[in-house]
């Protein structure tokens, strides 16, 4: 159902729907407010349940409405029971959030999709960004098929597969010579000079509320209840919060029982500030310059930051650090004990789950949902040099026998003829 | 003179000026000059306690202050002063 109105959060003070995300009184941050859903709790979950297949089920929840040619599909990706992972680690009900699965391969669709839908609505000519990759990609994407010129801004360095992507879309491509920080600045300052439609910034009281549709579907695929804990990258420190909050308004629309959510945050060592806030006891978040492979966690100054924390706290959860070798040693376990190649950000989360693990936070009949928020070929360079190679033969039977099979376990030529199965 | 680049959202307070030039040693004085033109601003950019409100970042010549030496950064004759407001990023 669509918002009526934009709600500072700080302050309160409302205002008429815009393309505004800052409060004109404190410089707070604007959010969306929209009514309560006519319906009751039953009727919402059949609503839902006879949605489409993608984040568009859970319309009656978001703040824009539904525009075709805003939507490449978004969302309802697979929640993947990870029983080898989990058993390793003692948790019978370990569960994966395969957010790779979207359409540009990250969960930055479904936020894209509702902050597209907007800009039509406000009747932008350009979408833009400031994105450490897979945002840019999203925008792109988007923008291409909504007819829109899109134009991304990132930081130098960025992975080549995420190059491409935004590229191949036909987007500009700004590489701006600095951080994600020093990128954001400047976007904060084009748009405020340019009448664009920068899904993150002037667009973000409608964008950002697509992430919660993470803690929606991952309730609905659980069977309509709340897990015990999540474990979640933390760049902004966005994603968290909409999660935490996707939760708590699911109890409150009474469609889930209520749960407590114990809700973890992850980030690299190499930019962990809100990390270093939760150990130090401080409401505040100090930025500091990132230092990491996990580009798309790389954000020294994450402007939700504060929030997170508050949430992470509130929940009982704990914010952990972990370093990037960790984190590419988790990324290459999930893609061999489970099948799910995750990229960086991903590592970093499991890594997190890891270590949370060992700390003995969780029991073993817990549900536990790990988010893992972009596909690792994005990010195959973190990998590289680490994987076996192939093994390289002639096209004989021999050079197989000799050189493949002494490799494999547990082989044996076929006994007899194979009609009707061996 | 340093240059302040005025946001956007704080421009009514500044009579729809989108820069104003200052002096000063510091990002400090600089700001209480800025405040002297335009009181208006100063509940904006500083809280109760004259501390740099949270949702405001400073930047002197692209560089966040906050890594830095805060209202103690000192200026150049041709530093520019950027106040942005606070926004989450693009990623998770």
């Amino acid at each position: 159902m669509p918002a009526h109105a934009l709600r500072c959060r700080n302050c309160g003070r409302t205002y008429t729907l815009a393309p505004q995300y800052v409060c004109e009184e404190c410089l707070g941050p604007l959010e969306t407010e929209r009514p309560r859903p006519a319906v009751d709790a039953e009727a919402l979950r059949a609503r839902i349940g006879a949605g489409p297949a993608s984040l568009w089920r859970y319309e009656d929840l978001l703040p824009v409405a539904h525009d075709p040619v805003a939507d490449l599909g978004a969302g309802l990706t697979p929640l993947v029971h990870a029983s080898t992972l989990g058993g390793n680690l003692g948790l019978r009900r370990l569960f994966l959030k395969n957010d790779g699965c979207n359409p540009t391969w990250s969960f930055k669709d479904r936020v894209v999709t509702l902050g597209v839908a907007a800009a039509r609505q406000f009747g932008f000519q350009v979408l833009a960004c400031a994105s450490t990759g897979n945002l840019a990609n999203s925008v792109a994407a988007h923008a291409a098929r909504a007819g829109i010129q899109a134009c991304v801004f990132v930081p130098e360095g960025l992975e080549a597969g995420k190059q491409v992507l935004s590229a191949v879309y036909g987007a500009t491509i700004v590489e701006v010579d600095g951080t994600y920080d020093d990128v954001n600045r400047l976007c904060a300052q084009v748009a405020d000079e340019y009448p664009w439609g920068f899904v993150n910034v002037n667009l973000r009281p409608y964008y950002s509320e697509g992430a919660k549709t993470l803690g929606y579907e991952v309730a609905e695929q659980l069977g309509w209840r709340l897990p015990d804990h999540v474990v979640i990258p933390l760049a902004s420190g966005n994603l968290l919060l909409k999660i935490e909050r996707a939760f708590a308004e699911l109890v409150e629309l009474g469609i889930v029982p209520p749960a407590r959510v114990r809700v973890h945050g992850a980030q690299p060592s190499g930019c962990a500030p809100i990390v270093a806030a939760y150990r130090e006891g401080s409401e505040s978040v100090r930025p500091v310059r990132p230092q990491t492979i996990a580009h798309s966690l790389a954000i020294g100054n994450p402007a939700d930051g504060r929030y997170a924390l508050e949430a992470i706290r509130r929940s009982g959860g704990v914010a952990v650090e972990v370093t990037d070798a960790e984190a590419v040693a988790a990324v290459r376990e999930v893609a061999a004990r489970e099948g799910v190649f995750t990229e960086t950000a991903g590592g970093v989360a499991v890594a997190a789950l890891r270590r949370l693990a060992a700390g003995g936070i969780f029991g073993p009949d817990d549900v536990i949902v790990v988010y893992l928020t972009g596909i690792g070929l994005k990010t195959q360079e973190s990998v590289a040099g680490t994987l076996r190679e192939p093994v390289k033969i002639r096209a004989t039977l021999g050079a197989f026998e000799a050189e493949v099979l002494p490799g494999l376990a547990q082989v044996r030529p076929r006994a007899g003829q194979a009609v009707g199965g061996a | 003179m340093a240059i302040v680049r005025i946001p956007t959202p704080l421009r009514q307070y500044a009579d729809g000026a989108r820069t104003d030039s200052v002096g000063g040693r510091t990002l400090g004085e600089a700001l209480e000059e800025l405040t002297r033109h335009w009181p208006g601003l100063r509940p904006r950019v500083f809280d109760g306690s004259g501390q740099v409100h949270p949702f405001v970042n400073l930047f002197v010549d692209g560089e966040d202050v906050r890594l830095g030496r805060g209202l103690l950064t000192p200026l150049r004759a041709d530093s520019e002063i950027a106040m942005i407001p606070a926004m989450a990023g693009g990623s998770p």
